[in-house]
């Protein structure tokens, strides 16, 4: 077990090491940093000085190694546009981003779960089949549509829900939280909707092909013989065998999720990190597009190696393996 | 008559397909005494996991009971709807299937699996079920009960976990017990014990069983009566030894040739020409007659039909060639 966590966390910071190649590749070679952050009146001499203290003459491998470690501490210098500290942005537009991704993630396994189970159970029904036809129109469509038309139904004509914003937040240390006021909330209703309609229907889908093979397993027959009621069978005896692949689904989704918010922030303008990362693109502002792409690829590059760790812990064998050479060692 | 837990009259059950209907068990009549083991023996297909299944109410859809009756210590079982089979399932029937790997849930500690079971049918508090499923997991032979009862299926063999396959079933002390092909699945040593267990514990309780295999020789250390299924209908039916000693419709005399013996000198393994029908290509008259040496034209154009024990053979039911 030791030396698979070894090897996991081996790749995954290989992989983190590929990407800051990237974000340094971008950050170092679209455009000249120098050109970018000197007004127009520099002299010559200035922006050779400036290019002196950013350490650009330094060799490439010396200018990666100082990019990489820096960014280990969370340090990715300043934003050419308002010259502030990007770090300092991120922090700001992360928690509108985590509590977007949340709450859409919390609303794809509530609604997503049940409707699996109920279109795999009544698989023959009307309801089933109008939700499994609901399911593909929700997979096709494009989250920026579904997005438009929820502005237009609950916003624009029943006037219900705020079309955009975050609503007033409140401020918990350096976290800020819209969940705790009632504009909040309203705020975070339609961008989750949104969000979350290509989940649930993921979700629905997958619990549903789950609990098909499922329920012609031998323990689910056994377990009416015994006398068990249809209801607990399938909600207890069946849904719990089919949640492992959903449980790896969501964690591995999260990062897709973090990655889809860039579009529902935009229709939204949800202040969250994917409205920076396009803000950043439309005025060239490298170093918050090249944290952008750092830390998405470590939210994702740890979610990974989690999900694959937690594979190791869940599967009985492997746990027995495990116990089996502590065993031997001790 | 009180003595009677198990009575079937004229079952059939169904399987409408595109292709027509197809009948699965034909005509099936058979009882089953307080304490009695009635084994059902047949190849695989003819229909006797079909009729446990039956009994059960678990027929698969489109899978149906198409006439006959089943009556349960004198109630009719065989039109109850789902919800009141729930109260008999488990509670006044108990069910062993064949593979003890696949029947247990592999998600839940066995002990809440009895417990589960213990309480949905009795009226005990959450401990007193406990209690009562470390006895039933003593009583079918599981050690260090204590430390077991919090284990995962997985943690068990597959003849420990029959066992508790059997505790299951024995929950709420059923009248009738139906065993799928029990042993099947199991190692030749194991399958002797977990036969021996399941004989003492009905023996001791009173509880009637109905012992689904293809294996004889099981039978023949089991039961007290056997029933023979052929493409669904009943081909023998009588006490164990006599169809086992004097088998009399020719099937069974073909099943016994079968059964290797080291006592009887027998050079070779008899075996039954060709395979039997399939339920859609069920031959006119005896289902036998196209594998039977002794058939006559009488086999080819009618049905024989077995009385309350007997054979379903014109041989044996008129005593000379047909």
């Amino acid at each position: 077990m030791i030396a698979f966590l070894i090897k996991r966390a081996a790749n995954a910071a290989f992989v983190m090491l590929a990407v800051a190649l990237l974000a340094f590749l971008i950050f170092r070679f679209f455009g000249d940093p120098v050109e970018m952050m000197v007004n127009e009146q520099a002299t010559q001499s200035d922006r050779a000085e400036l290019r002196e203290r950013l350490g650009l003459n330094d060799s490439f491998v010396t200018q990666y190694t100082r990019f990489v470690g820096n960014a280990v501490q969370g340090d990715f210098g300043m934003s050419y546009r308002n010259q502030q500290d990007v770090m300092v942005l991120i922090k700001e537009r992360f928690p509108a981003t985590f509590e977007l991704v949340l709450v859409a993630t919390i609303l794809s396994l509530i609604i997503g779960i049940p409707l699996g189970v109920i279109t795999a159970v009544h698989r023959e029904s009307k309801l089933a089949n109008l939700l499994q036809l609901g399911s593909i129109v929700g997979v096709s469509l494009p989250s920026f549509v579904v997005g438009i038309m929820l502005i237009l139904a609950f916003s624009v004509s029943l006037g219900w829900l705020p079309a955009f914003g975050r609503g007033d937040t409140v401020q918990i240390g350096w976290w800020s939280t819209g969940l705790l006021t009632p504009s909040g909330r309203r705020a975070l209703v339609l961008p989750a909707i949104s969000l979350s309609t290509f989940q649930i229907t993921l979700v629905m889908r997958l619990v549903r092909a789950e609990m098909l093979e499922t329920l012609r397993a031998d323990y689910i027959k056994f377990a009416r013989a015994r006398g068990i009621p249809t209801d607990r069978v399938q909600w207890r005896h069946a849904l719990r065998n089919c949640l492992m692949p959903v449980i790896t689904l969501t964690g591995m989704q999260i990062g897709n999720l973090i990655a889809f918010a860039l579009v529902t922030e935009t229709v939204f303008q949800w202040p969250g990190m994917g409205l920076l990362f396009i803000q950043a693109v439309t005025f060239v502002d490298i170093p918050v597009m090249a944290a952008y792409l750092m830390l998405v690829s470590f939210i994702f590059v740890a979610l990974n190696t989690l999900v694959d760790i937690t594979y190791a812990w869940v599967d009985p064998r492997l746990r027995d393996d495990a116990a089996r050479a502590g065993g031997a060692n001790g | 008559m009180t003595d009677t837990v198990l009575d079937v009259r004229n079952l059939r059950v169904e399987f409408p397909t595109r292709h027509g209907t197809l009948t699965a068990v034909d005509d099936i009549s058979l009882t089953i005494k307080r304490g009695e083991i009635l084994g059902i023996v047949g190849e695989s297909g003819a229909g006797k996991s079909m009729t446990g299944m039956a009994i059960l109410g678990l027929l698969e859809p489109p899978g149906r009971i198409a006439s006959g009756s089943i009556h349960l210590s004198g109630d009719r079982i065989d039109a109850l709807d789902d919800r009141a089979m729930q109260s008999i399932r488990g509670r006044r029937i108990g069910a062993i299937f064949q593979d003890p790997l696949t029947s247990l849930n592999p998600l839940f500690r066995v002990g809440d699996q009895l417990v589960e079971t213990i309480r949905l049918h009795t009226d005990l508090t959450k401990s007193q079920a406990r209690t009562r499923a470390k006895d039933l997991m003593r009583e079918v032979g599981i050690p260090a009960v204590d430390e077991r009862i919090d284990n995962y299926p997985h943690q068990f063999s597959g003849g420990m976990r029959q066992r508790i396959v059997i505790a299951l079933a024995l929950c709420a002390e059923p009248e009738l017990i139906v065993a799928d092909e029990p042993t099947t699945a199991l190692d030749v040593s194991i399958q002797a014990q977990i036969t021996a267990l399941l004989k003492r514990l009905c023996r001791d309780r009173g509880t009637a069983v109905m012992l689904v295999t293809h294996d004889m020789g099981v039978i023949a250390e089991t039961a007290d009566r056997v029933a023979v299924m052929y493409a669904g209908r009943l081909a023998e039916l009588g006490a164990v030894e006599d169809v086992v000693r004097r088998p009399q419709h020719p099937y069974t005399v073909g099943l016994m040739g079968s059964i290797p013996s080291l006592r009887k000198d027998v050079a070779e393994l008899q075996m039954i020409p060709g395979s039997m029908p399939r339920l859609n290509a069920i031959p006119q008259g005896c289902a036998f007659n196209p594998r039977c040496t002794h058939a006559g034209p009488k086999c080819r154009r009618d049905q024989p039909r077995i009385d309350s024990a007997g054979a379903a053979c014109w041989l044996a039911l008129e005593g000379a060639t047909a």
